[in-house]
């Protein structure tokens, strides 16, 4: 049996997911990354994107709007600002969190600008690669 | 001496009163027992969160790069108080414990010399504080119409005032709030959060060896808006929570009270009912010897 190691997924409103995991594949910040058990510890933070986990029951996959992702040797967990089940994302929804984006983005102070249109970029080409 | 029909009357109405606290009192245990999962929910984010920023912040708070939020403006000359109440009274002190710690710490501030600004959540205390300082609101968010407070409610709240903290309108913010202690003890805090503050008692350093990417300014610069809002709901769910535990004890009290006033009253009725028959017995037996 493969190495396995603790999986939770946290919202600020609740725990939405707590599990065991053989590999967990997070959105960072600077790029998508997997990560299984003994990986050394590591902190970064989310562009919106799919966090999807491999246990010994299948996969299962959750959107995240943004947060950031704890990983050390023997956990993954993400602190997701807001999280839903993959098959649960709709269009409508996406399009809701696009406008909520696009007008953070306008607001954004200078220091906060780029990092604002990034996401908002982020979950525009993720709304397109669902399509409708 | 009130009528016989005076009495029975008000006992009447006395006894309503119990029914109504009584149940009030039923509602609050069942919101309470909801509100207090809630703020379990939401525990392990927030303590998450504030053990990685708590880190993060250690490790960066003497960079100059730092991000405002952490640092600070440099000066502490205005002072916004996010005074979070009920929107509903009836629940003894709650809202005045509140605000007694909310004036305290105004006119503390404006004694210093500090320009105070305030933003309330939750129209009880707008109330009260409007009295003495109308001139000092700069906002007020009305939950009425929420039922549950949400992240989203939370997030609003924290929006606004990265806004007000971006344009310059204020140096320092603290939120107040009650926290829970237990049903019959709630505490009134001011928690500061702007420059952010961090509880250190967890001395688990768990930051050490981390890798960090982005590099650790970027990430707080990313995460200590939300933690803003991780703050504001945090003290709004503590909130919540007191509020059911303050309204619960205050109609307990009101549920005794009433039941005492409804067992005084009804000797009273007693007493002068028997007082009214003896009168009308000392008539008849007076009369009848006058004969």
């Amino acid at each position: 049996m493969a190495e396995m190691m603790k999986f939770e997924l946290v919202s600020p409103e609740r725990k939405l997911a707590s599990a065991e995991a053989e590999s967990v594949t997070v959105p960072g910040m600077a790029g998508d990354m997997t990560a299984m058990p003994n990986h050394a510890p590591f902190l970064t933070t989310l562009r919106p994107g799919f966090v999807t986990v491999r246990g010994s029951a299948g996969e299962e996959s959750y959107f995240v709007t943004g947060g950031f992702a704890e990983i050390s040797p023997d956990a993954v967990s993400v602190l997701a600002e807001e999280a839903v089940e993959a098959e649960r994302v709709t269009r409508s929804w996406l399009d809701e969190k696009i406008e909520a984006f696009a007008a953070a983005a306008a607001e954004a102070p200078a220091e906060r600008a780029q990092l604002e249109a990034l996401r908002l970029n982020d979950i525009r080409s993720i709304a397109e690669r669902l399509g409708a | 001496m009130p009528s016989l029909k005076d009495l029975k009357n008000r006992i009447n109405s006395v006894k309503s009163t119990r029914k109504i606290t009584k149940a009030m009192q039923m509602v609050a245990a069942a919101k309470l027992r909801r509100a207090q999962e809630a703020a379990e929910a939401a525990r392990p984010f927030a303590e998450r969160m504030d053990a990685v920023l708590a880190n993060l912040a250690r490790a960066s708070k003497d960079s100059p790069t730092a991000p405002r939020l952490l640092t600070g403006t440099g000066r502490s000359d205005t002072h916004l108080l996010i005074v979070a109440t009920s929107e509903r009274g009836l629940c003894g002190g709650f809202n005045s414990q509140i605000v007694k710690q909310a004036r305290l710490d105004i006119e503390r501030l404006r004694a210093e010399g500090r320009t105070v600004k305030i933003l309330t959540v939750g129209k009880k205390g707008r109330e009260q504080l409007k009295r003495g300082y109308a001139d000092l609101f700069v906002g007020h968010v009305d939950l009425s119409d929420v039922k549950r407070v949400g992240y989203a409610n939370a997030q609003s709240i924290a929006q606004d005032v990265l806004h007000r903290f971006d344009a310059g309108e204020f140096d320092v913010a603290t939120v107040y709030f009650n926290r829970f202690q237990s049903v019959i003890s709630q505490v009134p805090t001011a928690r500061q959060v702007i420059p952010a503050t961090f509880d250190e008692a967890e001395g688990a350093d768990t930051g050490t060896g981390y890798e960090y990417e982005p590099d650790e300014d970027a990430i707080l610069a990313d995460l200590l808006p939300r933690n803003l809002a991780v703050q504001i709901f945090r003290a709004l769910l503590e909130n919540a929570a007191s509020e059911q535990g303050a309204r619960m004890t205050a109609m307990d009290n009101a549920t005794r009270n009433a039941g005492e006033m409804i067992d005084r009253l009804t000797i009273v009725y007693n007493r002068s009912r028997q007082a009214a028959i003896t009168k009308e017995l000392i008539e008849i037996i007076s009369g009848a010897e006058a004969l």
